[in-house]
């Protein structure tokens, strides 16, 4: 027989285009994990007494735990002595204004499309940049404090924002809520930090943007956002990675908070490394996400698009405990070459009248795992709570995987869950009928992924959706020969 | 406009095409007939540049160029059309934005502008009208859950479309009752023109009552061993393919 090429299996091989190293001087702390590494993290930080209690208390509690075993993927055994849990570039001094930022950094980031110059900035986007473990810069800030928005670094916050923090922090993911949680809470070192007054819907999108230089290191960010009543804020947060053979952690943790009548709408647009094409470096992404609908008729939307990471872990979820609340999450994940996702969300429904919808797009090619795994939960007080899930999954090529689990746990009568899920594959046999009509095999395959992530897309804010459609064709490139 | 030369092909290493020769000119409408296993789907997939097929010998020229050297989308783009027997289901991709990529792919390949919005709606009612395709259905994903009689339609409006020089029909009347039939039919003649050919295969002489063919060929164990004009179609629906295989067979044996 002759040998052919399989044009799938080239479709997939691209090169991935954010994989620079910045040299650039970085403090670093020595590798491993004791009290003594939280002490120093919170001391660099400059962190009050209560904040490196909280820490303590949650790497005791993590001490305790054993590393989740029951997701969908498979990996080494992670050496957690082996990681670098602080790594800044210098200096660290504060910065007054984004001129006195290494000009290195901010070339950096021009070239990963970022422009931190305020004057070149989309307008209508305010950005907060984290490189390793520190913020390095948020701009339009004082623009969003003149309407009592407050857009700055989880560490900033800690220092001028106590009270919030202390209210907040942990109140909807607790440090003992999982093992990369409790991790989380002992080691994070920087992140986000949004606050939407009451009555105040912010009038541009606020974004982060995550970057992992330094070998070895982990990063371990932590993001809260607390909307008020009657408040709407949309947010945005985007991540890359330098190529590396070694596999890299990342374990964040993001709360939400919505208040009554408050919107919360998160998009985020995954793209850390995601690995050579033999399997070899790239990221672990094991990420626990959380929105709490605290008052009525509030709403949390996720929306994520996942091209990156050698794995994901991540199920960002919507606890429902406001009456007439709303939670949706829209996925699109994409897995390539030996990447392996286990994603979904889960829909905790304890207030009357809540509603949830979750749409999820899997797309595996390569040799790669893609499983959604969702829980739709509606407990004894979830009067009329109602769900949909729409969990679709789609073959590039027959050497790649996909699978659901859902879970489904009804206590209600009034309730009512649908779920539908579908897989379909792109075979030899489309592609033939697409060339044949004059499409070549790339331009078949994009058009085929496109038509099947649109709907979740459709959800992303405009100046992103563009931007997102191009990361799935790179991630694409090439899939096709 | 087409010239098939001592044609061989297998698949898997199995000789499927055995010296096919054929000759094809502008306007003319051509019928390859012949049993089920006679090598006609396989020769309109080597036609159309379907990778699992192994030329192994002969020649095609097309328009005057070396059609095996072509890819499967430039042969497309050269104005080769091939009516699928069973279209492929796309999910996701509606029929509308299919054909639109697939008219502006040709149009880049000819060095000419897309077509914009307007202009191809325009197109669009146009060969809507030619071949009574509902608008309805151009909105779905392309031929995902079409009945039989819809995705044979939707081949023939893609055909309408495209206005290729050499449409190739691969069992396009199979399945269809006597209505989608006649209307497939009909959308296929008022397509004919003189600068276009048309390559009919077809297993029974049904379709040739709709579409009068001005050459008919009999392909038989991977060689065309007859060809004649529409009375053989004829002489075979009154007595089966055994009159010529027989022979065929005969002759091999002695």
């Amino acid at each position: 027989m002759k040998e052919k090429p399989d044009t799938l299996e080239q479709a997939v091989l691209t090169e991935y285009k954010y994989g620079f190293v910045t040299d650039i001087d970085t403090d670093v702390i020595a590798k491993g994990l004791s009290e003594n590494t939280i002490r120093l993290i919170s001391s660099k930080k400059n962190e009050p007494e209560w904040m490196l209690d909280w820490r303590l208390k949650a790497y005791n509690h993590w001490l305790k735990l054993e590393e989740p075993k029951w997701s969908n993927v498979k990996y080494p055994i992670i050496n957690y002595q082996d990681i670098i849990y602080y790594a800044a570039p210098k200096p660290k001094k504060q910065l007054n204004s984004l001129d006195e930022a290494d000009p290195e950094l901010l070339a950096t980031f021009e070239k990963l499309g970022i422009s931190l110059n305020e004057q070149k900035r989309l307008t209508g986007v305010a950005v907060d940049v984290v490189m390793d473990s520190v913020s390095i810069a948020t701009s339009f800030k004082e623009q969003l404090s003149e309407i009592g928005v407050i857009f700055c670094s989880i560490s900033e916050a800690i220092q001028l924002h106590p009270e919030l923090v202390k209210k907040y922090l942990g109140s909807v993911v607790p440090m003992t809520d999982n093992y990369f949680a409790a991790l989380n809470s002992a080691v994070f070192t920087d992140g986000s930090f949004c606050f939407i007054p009451k009555g105040v819907r912010c009038p541009m999108e606020l974004s982060t943007y995550f970057r992992i230089n330094t070998e070895n290191a982990g990063q371990f960010e932590r993001t809260l956002i607390i909307a008020e009543d009657e408040s709407y804020v949309s947010y945005l947060e985007g991540c890359t990675a330098p190529m590396r053979d070694e596999n890299q952690l990342h374990a964040a943790v993001v709360e939400l908070v919505a208040h009554t009548k408050a919107e919360i709408k998160y998009s985020t647009v995954q793209n850390w490394y995601p690995g050579d094409k033999n399997g070899l470096g790239g990221i672990y992404n094991f990420v626990t996400k959380r929105g709490m609908c605290k008052g009525d008729h509030s709403k949390i939307s996720w929306t994520q698009v996942e091209t990156g990471s050698a794995i994901t872990w991540k199920y960002p979820s919507v606890i429902l405990k406001g009456d007439h609340s709303i939670g949706e999450f829209y996925s699109v994940a994409f897995t390539n070459n030996h990447q392996q996702a286990d994603t979904g969300t889960k829909m905790i429904h304890l207030g009357k009248n809540t509603r949830s919808r979750i749409v999820s797009k899997g797309i595996s090619a390569g040799h790669s795992q893609n499983s959604y795994r969702g829980l739709v939960r509606a407990s004894k007080q979830a009067t009329n709570a109602r769900n949909y899930s729409q969990c679709d999954s789609l073959l590039l090529g027959d050497k790649c995987g996909a699978h659901t689990f859902p879970y489904i746990e009804v206590k209600n009568k009034t309730a009512i869950v649908e779920h539908e899920a579908t897989t379909s594959k792109i075979g030899e046999d489309q592609l033939f009928y697409c060339k044949q009509r004059g499409i070549d095999a790339e331009t078949a395959v994009a058009l085929i992924v496109n038509g099947f992530a649109k709907e979740v897309m459709n959800q992303l804010p405009m100046e992103f959706a563009v931007e997102a459609q191009k990361l799935l064709a790179i991630s694409m490139e090439g899939s096709v020969g | 406009m087409l010239s098939v030369k001592n044609i061989h092909a297998n698949i898997d290493g199995r000789e499927i095409l055995k010296g096919i020769n054929l000759d094809i000119k502008p306007g003319e409408v051509h019928a390859i007939m012949g049993p089920n296993g006679s090598g006609k789907s396989t020769l309109a997939s080597v036609l159309a540049g379907r990778e699992e097929y192994e030329v192994t010998e002969g020649s095609v020229s097309f328009l005057g160029k070396d059609l095996l050297e072509l890819s499967t989308e430039d042969r497309a783009r050269e104005g080769l059309f091939l009516a699928f027997q069973y279209p492929v289901e796309i999910p996701g991709v509606s029929t509308t934005n299919f054909i639109k990529a697939a008219v502006n792919e040709k149009r880049k390949y000819l060095g000419q502008e897309p077509l914009d919005a307007v202009a191809f709606l325009k197109m669009m009612k146009e060969k809507m009208a030619l071949v009574e395709i509902d608008q309805r259905l151009l909105s779905r994903s392309i031929n995902e859950g079409f009945s039989g009689g819809e995705k044979k339609r939707n081949e023939v409006f893609q055909m309408a479309m495209l206005e290729p020089k050499l449409a190739i029909m691969d069992e396009t009347d199979s399945g269809l009752d006597i209505d989608a039939l006649r209307i497939v039919a009909n959308g296929i003649n008022k397509l004919r023109s003189p600068d276009r050919a048309v390559l009919l295969i077809t297993h029974y002489q049904r379709l040739l009552d709709y579409i009068q063919p001005d050459y008919v060929h009999v392909l038989y164990n991977g060689r065309i061993v007859k060809s004649g004009t529409k009375e053989l179609a004829l002489e075979l629906e009154e007595k089966g393919y055994d009159f010529i295989t027989d022979e065929v067979d005969l002759a091999a044996n002695q």
